[in-house]
Formats: structure tokens, sequence, C-alpha cells
């Protein structure tokens, strides 16, 4: 068994992981590696084909495919080591080792830090406990972008599709874009969680109807996929089975919701947060084992890949000045949520440190909100929002002054201030 | 000048408002685009240039950029993703993906790098379709 | 070969079920010519692979019937039979418990039906109970406690008597469903349709192990006519994160139905189910809304702190039901009925088996097999083993060293040897070595599972399925 020491270890060499190395090393971090299950660089972006990346990050609009390639280049560039087809099988926190395996063999690496950035995973069918026959043609949309944009694989000809979140919505394009017809794409809530624009371009492009209120209620068909039917739902979100109508198709795609990969985080023995089922971490997203940092989807989803990167980027920055000894003060400060915030990240703040940034979500979709900060008591930053959904990230960056008046006081709070609930 | 005006002439006088949502960046703002009895359109709605400049395109001559993927052989992976350079014609979406010499219609050899060009010039829209990612041979 | 030269055997087996692979392992202790005939591409493809894996202690039985005297034999062999095929097996125990009074009367009676049948169990209050087992609900006023009440996993157990039968020298015939049988000079010709062609084999003894599908079996042979009803069972599985129990916990049969149960499966998951349906399709493996729904919220009066979120997927069994008791035994010259094997089957199914076993070998006068091989050694698991044996696993095979389903940690190694030893499909290489099995679904793991299972069986991507022909993953059924 090979025993390795390194002064930081990153798990994961998708957006996130890539964005914490690349960080480390321009914040001085120099005896790193990162380990990558699959046998290239990029993660999830490589099956992301579509457009609509980089945005913020490079001011243009990139593919997944060249969002990645550019961060995986900066990578090289700097001689990063990376070990690809390599898993992490445990963290052990308190230790803080790393054990791995590949081809040749189980390694165990000694870290001073461990970066997570192992990002999330799809919720199967059995999470939404859909019933019915359990044929082959039901996929989660994850699965299916994997097998036809990596694969080349065609996978079905009439499809369904349950969730629309952005995946879903992308997903229904993409099966268009590959012969297929689309039947419909239902929706539990009563709006969607993508983006308006992947509405636009992915669904009315193509007169495909996005059925909102709806859910698939049976799967049909003993060996393949035959039909799904799909009834409305009522307020507290129950079918009505008197409106329910069965869709013939051969494909079903679930695009029901991502979890942060959580499973090493465990292992790690690191807290994790409710809300989120990701990292509980502190402004320098360190978890609540010293050493033990978080970042990217494995934290907390998020719904652009720009935000995971430089979100990465400051949790790489953080790590770098753990290993040199500058670590965070001790004593942390819970943010506490109200008002139809769901979460924030960072959970915990320090009493020093520099401008700080929250991430994070609603519980609705609300119209001409305000989202403040309260100090102990006194609101030290607000902003007005048109509306606020479910499916977008928010993002609060406090400057100096206002950093340090959170910062300095004993209770901190966020609120979400509803005009209009939608 | 007189392009523009030309696109005007094929717009749908029969609705002068139009409303849209703004496929530009992820904000998606929606757009209210108005016909004017000149012939000019007048965006509101958008947060930012594109968005009203989308809108006249929207109105006049919509266009999308088309992103797939391309057989390829040798390769490390067996599709090579691809998009058009720039945005094309909305009604030509599927002549780029179906018709002949189209994406879904060729095959091309690893080694393929991001940025080459994989058709040139396809379904006579005069714009190319380019490789989004370095594709290596396989050790064999 | 028989004197009209089709192949012969001294035993055929009709069904790869838990039954039929038991007793041909057991068969194998003879010397011999076996044939076991099923009808699907796998076995355990059928109740054998959906059911609660409970290893019942044997309270429950109406004392002097098959099922009593079956359960309680297997039951006390289980333990045994699971070492030397090296399946999972955990001597967990069970309580069922009682909410009222009623409850604690049926307590009674099966703790004196225990008795008769020789089995202790013994009667604590809720608060013992609930010191055991503290997930237990408040409400819960008495229980009676089973300590030989064990969990197994019923497609390994199946999967493992079926390859240390072929390893001790039996035949085996997949996709081979029975069509006619017929009395001959040499026993019984049995006909079997194999894709599109008939196939006719010879036996001096037929073992009628066909589950579902046994009463048409039987009905083909004798003139005592059988009909079984398919009775439909809904589980739900929960994540291994799920808090939960060590015990399997029953509930009293209630007017409302006969009781959900809340158990830990071998692999550390909990299983809830099933409930009670009587349907008219026998592959009719559906799940229903309501059914799910209502298994869960009975569920709950057990272990209140189950949640809904933990879930990771439904599944329907479909239980052999004929009459009151197993049909066990020699209905015919030389043929030997195992029908009706619903609960407690699996439990029954060694002591079956071995009985079954004899019976034929005492029927034709055959000899002990002084070569047999009892231990079958499974495909070995990355996931549980040490740092040292997973170096040596990797050492000797480098697709150990490559995991493939990240949520149970199965390796490309494993899959590998699981299609080798007969798996031939996704749910086959799940069954053997729990790829797709997890948290995820498969998820993750298909797009490297049918790549995998491709080349490992030399066909195309295309061809893979999930579950047999008709099933493939991709192309969209055409």
């Amino acid at each position: 068994m090979k025993e390795l020491n390194k002064d930081i270890v990153i798990i994961g060499a998708g957006p996130a992981g890539l964005a914490a190395a690349l960080s480390a090393h321009d914040s001085g971090a120099r005896d790193m590696i990162v380990l990558e299950r699959d046998e290239y660089s990029g993660g999830i972006l490589n099956q992301c084909i579509h457009n609509g990346f980089g945005l913020h990050t490079f001011k243009e609009e990139l593919t997944g495919p060249e969002y990645a390639a550019r961060f995986s280049a900066m990578v090289e560039e700097r001689g990063i080591a990376c070990l690809f087809g390599t898993t992490v099988l445990s963290v052990d926190g308190g230790q803080k080792t790393v054990t791995a395996v590949n081809r040749d063999g189980i390694m165990k690496i000694h870290a001073r830090a461990i970066i997570l950035a192992c990002g999330c995973r799809e919720r199967p069918r059995g999470a939404v406990n859909i019933a019915g026959t359990r044929p082959a043609g039901v996929y989660s949309a994850g699965t299916a972008q994997r097998l036809i944009n990596i694969d080349g694989k065609h996978i079905g000809n009439d499809v369904f599709i349950l969730g629309s979140g952005d995946i879903g919505l992308i997903m229904a394009r993409r099966m268009i874009f590959e012969g297929a017809r689309v039947h419909g794409v239902a929706e539990l809530m009563p709006y969607s969680s993508g983006l308006n624009r992947n509405i636009a371009q992915c669904l009315d492009d193509f007169d495909i109807p996005l059925m909102l209120s709806t859910t698939v209620v049976d799967i049909r068909g003993r060996n393949r996929v035959s039909s799904v039917v799909v009834a409305n739902v009522d307020g507290s979100k129950k079918p009505i089975m008197s409106t329910a109508r069965e869709i013939p198709c051969d494909t079903l795609l679930l695009s029901v919701g991502l979890l942060p990969e959580n499973e090493l985080a465990s292992s790690a023995g690191v807290g994790l947060c409710r809300a989120t089922g990701g990292g509980d971490v502190d402004d320098t997203f360190m978890t609540d084992t010293d050493g033990v940092f978080m970042c990217g989807n494995c934290l907390h989803v998020h719904d652009l890949v720009d935000y995971v990167s430089s979100e990465s980027a400051a949790c790489g920055r953080f790590a770098a000045q753990y290993v040199a000894g500058n670590k965070a003060d001790g004593q942390k400060t819970e943010v506490c949520v109200t008002g139809g915030v769901r979460y924030c990240v960072p959970q915990r703040i320090s009493k020093s440190g520099g401008a700080l940034t929250f991430r994070m979500r609603v519980d609705g979709v609300y119209r001409k909100c305000r989202l403040a900060v309260y100090a102990d008591g006194k609101e030290v930053f607000a902003k007005t929002r048109p509306i606020c959904t479910l499916g977008e990230m928010e993002t609060v960056e406090l400057n100096a002054a206002q950093s340090d008046a959170v910062r300095g006081a004993r209770s901190v709070e966020i609120k979400l201030i509803k005009a209009v609930e939608v | 000048m007189s392009g523009k005006k030309l696109k005007t002439e094929n717009v749908d006088r029969t609705c002068e408002v139009k409303k849209f949502v703004c496929i530009c960046c992820p904000i998606g703002c929606e757009l209210t685009a108005t016909v004017n009895g000149d012939g000019g359109i007048s965006v509101t709605g958008n947060t930012c240039k594109r968005g009203a400049s989308y809108a006249v395109t929207e109105l006049t001559s919509p266009t999308r950029t088309v992103t797939s993927t391309v057989r390829i052989n040798g390769g490390i992976i067996d599709r090579v993703p691809v998009k058009t350079a720039q945005p094309v014609p909305k009604e030509k979406m599927f002549d780029v993906l179906f018709g002949v010499g189209g994406i879904k219609r060729i095959e091309v050899d690893a080694p393929i790098k991001a940025g080459d060009v994989i058709i040139k010039n396809v379904a006579g829209t005069g714009v190319d379709v380019i490789a989004t990612r370095d594709v290596d041979r396989t050790e064999i | 070969m028989d004197n009209n030269g089709v192949k012969a055997y001294d035993c055929i087996i009709i069904g790869g079920g838990v039954i039929g692979t038991f007793a041909a392992r057991e068969l194998a202790r003879f010397n011999g010519r076996f044939l076991l005939l099923e009808a699907a591409g796998d076995v355990s493809v059928g109740t054998s692979k959906a059911n609660s894996g409970i290893v019942h202690a044997g309270y429950d039985a109406l004392p002097g019937t098959l099922k009593a005297k079956f359960n309680v034999g297997g039951s006390r062999l289980m333990a045994a039979k699971c070492r030397e095929l090296e399946v999972p097996y955990k001597a967990n125990g069970a309580f069922v418990i009682a909410f009222d009074g009623t409850g604690k009367r049926v307590l009674n009676t099966l703790k004196a039906r225990g008795i008769e049948n020789g089995v202790d169990t013994e009667i604590i209050s809720g608060d013992a109970a609930r010191k055991l087992e503290p997930r237990l609900s408040e409400r819960v006023s008495g229980a009676l406690y089973a300590p030989t009440s064990a969990i197994v996993s019923p497609y390994e157990l199946t999967i493992a008597c079926y390859e240390n039968f072929l390893e001790n020298g039996g035949c085996a015939a997949l996709n081979s469903r029975v069509t006619a049988i017929e009395r001959s000079d040499f026993g019984y010709r049995v006909t079997v349709r194999t894709g599109m062609t008939d196939c006719v084999y010879a036996a001096r003894t037929v073992i009628n192990a066909a589950g579902l599908y046994a009463d048409d079996i039987n009905n083909l042979v004798s003139g005592r006519k059988r009909k079984i009803a398919p009775r439909r069972g809904q589980y739900m599985l929960l994540d291994k994160t799920a808090l939960p129990v060590e015990r399997t916990i029953f509930q009293t049969p209630t007017a409302l139905g006969k009781g959900i149960l809340v158990t830990p499966t071998c692999h550390g998951n909990t299983l809830v189910g099933p409930d009670a349906e009587d349907i008219s399709d026998k592959d009719d493996v559906s799940t229903t809304a309501n059914g799910l729904d209502d298994v869960f919220d009975r569920a709950l009066l057990s272990v209140p702190t189950l949640a809904r979120r933990d879930i990771i997927t439904q599944f329907s069994g479909v239980r052999a039901v004929c009459g009151d008791d197993f049909e066990v035994g020699e209905v015919e010259d030389g043929f030997f009925n195992a029908l009706g094997i619903c609960s407690p089957g699996l439990a029954s199914s060694p002591a079956i088996g071995e009985y079954l076993a004899c019976a034929v070998a005492q029927k034709i006068g055959l000899e002990e097999n002084k070569r047999f091989e009892s231990h079958r050694t499974a495909i070995p698991c990355f996931a549980t083993a040490n740092d040292e044996e997973r170096t040596a696993q990797i050492t000797r095979d480098r697709r150990y060293g490559n995991i493939v389903c990240r949520c149970e940690q199965v390796t490309e190694g494993e899959i590998a040897e699981a299609v080798r030893r007969g798996a031939v499909d996704l749910d086959g290489v799940k069954r053997r070595v729990r790829a797709g099995m997890g948290r995820c679904q498969a998820g993750f793991c298909t797009p490297n599972l049918i790549k995998i299972i491709a080349r490992e069986l030399g066909i195309s991507p295309a061809e893979v399925t999930k579950h047999g022909a008709g099933s493939e993953i991709l192309g969209g059924g055409q």
C-alpha cells in the first residue's frame, strides 16, 4: 500500500476542484494533489455540451467542455498533480488521511488540509416514489445526458420528462436534437425551477408543453416503458386522480433534484447542513472538522458553474492560508436565516477576516422583495430584488465595513422581506 | 440600415407587440418589443444592451446557437461535442443537425482539437460547426 | 441418453428459485445426472428476488402443518447452509409487537404455537422492547421476542445454491420453459421451449419447483389439478443512512390485515413491507401509489422515526398461494411437488431442498456423492474487505482497483466476475454484486455497466438489457 504526504488533497477535478487547486496554487500552496475518479478532468461539464457557461468568469458564452478546458489548461500550466481513474474510498477527518484506490492499488494520503469538491448526484426514481412497473427506459436526466453526449448512445424515441429544473429543460431540447419526440415536461410545482431562458429556448422553441402542477403517477410497460400516467396535483401536491391521463412514450427522464454527494464528508465525520444536505462551513469554507474544507456542489447545489468557480477559488485560497499557518480564530457566529431564506453558505462566520460573501436560496417564488443582513438586530445591508425564485441562487456581497459590522456582532441574521409571494 | 429595414418588412403586422424571454444570459429578462408605425422597434424589460438587440433579432430574424455531438472514430470518447461558431437562423436548426452534411450525418476521426472546424458553412448558413473539446486518440 | 436418443437425467428440477436451486444443490450430494430448468435467462428472478428476506423462527405456522415442519427445520439449517455457501446471513432476532389487549392475546397465541413447534420465544413489555429497540413506537405495549429469527439475502442464497449445484456437476438450461411432460418407460419426457425451438429431455424423476407456475406444471402431469392464487406484496427499501432497527419488527395481524414489517437487510438497508393483495396476473410486479403510501404509513406505526426521504426504491413481489399449507412431496410416481410455497418459503427452503433431494434419492436409489463440495466461494467483495485484502484483490486483478458503482463501492473486477458466473443483464449483476443497488440506483454506473456487460458477454451495448429480452437499455425499444 502506497503512503504519501501532501499539504493539500483535493477530491474531485470538476469545476470546483480545478478552481480550488488553481487558487490554492496561486496563493502559495505547492505540495498538492487532485484526485479524480474519471479519466479526465472537468467533471459533469464534459457532458454539459450546451452553451451558456462562463458569462461571469470569462465574459463570454462557452459550452461546458470549453469552460472545463480553460480551467484544466490553467491547472496544467501550473504543474499541479492530478491523479485520474482514482476513487476516494474514505476520509478520516481527525487524522486527515484520505484512502483512495486505482488500478495500481490502495493509497493513503496524509494531508494537512483536505478539500472536498466531489459534486452532487441526482435523486433517483425511488426518491420520488413513482409507482408502476420497473421497465427499462427510466433514466435520471444526467444519466441520459452522459449516455448521449459522451457515449453517443441512442436512448429512446418518444420521451416524457418529469421535472423542469435546468437539466430537464436542457435534456428536452437535447432529445429533440437527437431526433426523438418529446411529449411534455411535467413539473410538480406551480412554477419551473429552471431558468426562464431555458424554458424559452428548450421548450417553447420546439412547442414542447410544460405541464405545471403535474406529476407522473404511474409508469407502465413490463420490459420497456410503454406509457406514463400524469395527473394534476392539488395545493398540497397530492395528485388529483380524476385528471389522470396516459401519455404513450418509451422513455421517461427524471430531473427531480440534485443532492450534494456527502458520503465522503460523512465518512470524514464532518457536520452536515440539514437544509442543503451538504457541508456546514465557516467563511473560510472549513467544516467543523479542522482542516477539512468543502466547496462546489457537494457544499450546496449551485445553478451556475461561474458561482462554483468563484466560491471554490475562495475555498482554495483559504486552504492555502490554512496550511501556511493562518488559521481563522476559533470563535464562530452562526448565521441565522429567516423569512423565506432556506439556507445560507457559509453557515458560520469568524470574528475577523476579509469581506464576506453569502450565497443562499429562498424557499418559494417572491416578487418585489428585499434581502437584508442584520447584525445584532441592526440592518447593515439590504438589496431589493424584483423576483426571487427557488431556481436561482442569491448572492450578498458585503463591503469591508459591512463585513466588520457583521463579524463583530453577537447575532447575525439574513432575512427575506416579502412583498408578494407567488 | 437598409438590411434592417428589409427585415422589419418581414414582421407579421398582425402582431404589433411581442413578448419573449431573453436567452442571452441566465437572468432571462421578460422583454416586450413593440413595432412602431415607422417600422422601428422599441424594446422594454431588458436590463442590458444585449437584451435590446436580442429582441430586435428575435422579432426580425431569430437565431440560435446549435450545440450537439459528432460521431468520432478512434477517440477516447465516442462523440465530440460541437457548436455552431455563430448563431444560425432558427428555422435552419434542423438542417444544421439532420440535413445533408449536417451534424448528425457525418463522422470524424480522432484526434480533434477544440476549435477545429468540423463542418464548413453548415447547411448553407455561412456558419461553421466547430469542436468544443479536445478528443485524443485512444491508446491501442 | 435414454432409449429414444434424448438426453436423460436422474432428476429434472423445474424452476430456478430458492426452492428449485436448493433442491438441486442438495441433490448434488448424490451421484446422478441432474438438470435444472429455468424459464428466464437467469435464476432468482421471480418470488425469490422480491421478498422480505426473513428467516422466520417458526412460531407463526400452525402446529402440524408442513409450513411449521419446514419452517422450523429450515430456520435451524439456514445459518450453516449460509456459511457453506458464503451467503450474507444475520441472526438479528425479531419482535412481534402489540399495541393493545387484542394484540397481546395474539402474542400469547403465537408463543403457545412456538412451544408446540419447538421454537423458543419470550413475551416482554413495551418498555423492555424499547430498551432493546429504542426506535419502536411509544404505543407498543408488549412484544414477542423471537431470538432465532434471522435475515438472509434471498437472491444471493438462490444464486449461491445454483453455483454450488453447477460446481458439483449439475446441469442447467436457462430460457427453457416447460411446455409438456409425458409419462414414459424411463420416467418422464419433458418438452422445453427454448426461443423458437423445442427440446426434449428424459428424466427418471421430476421436481416441480416452478413457483407461481407450479400449478401449470402439476396440471401437465397430475389428475389432481391445482390453482395458484398470486398474492402481491409491495415493499420500499430505505437508504443505509436511514436510522435503522436492529431486529425484524412484525406487527400482530389485525382486522385490517397481516401487518407490515420493518427489518434491516443483510447489507444494512432498511426494508418495509409487504402489503398483501390478491391479483390476477402472476407477472404483475408493479407497485401502486396507494399501496406504497399505505405500506409506509403502517410501517410508521411500528417505527415512527422512518422518513420517506430515505426511500431509495420500491418493488413488488408475488407470492404463490395455494390453500393454507405448502404441498411438498411425491404426488405422482416419481413426480414431486413443491407447490404453494409462499411465506415462510424462504425460511423453509433448506429443509424443503433437503427433503426433496432425499426423497428423490430414496425413490430411485441414488448413492452418496463422495466428491460433493459443499463450500461455494462468493465473489470477493471489495466494499467489505480491509486494506490488505483489497491490495491482494487488485494485485490479482487490476480491475478490482476500478470502482464502477460509487454508492456500494463495487469494482469492475466484481462485475466482470458476476458476468462470468452467469449474470446476463443489469439486474443480474445487481443481485450478484450490488452494482446499482445503492442510493443513486444506478444513475452513475449505468453507462459503465452497459460497457462492461457488453464486453464480457461479447455483445453490442445496444443488446444489453435490464432484465431480459425486450428490456434493452438503449435504443427505445426499436
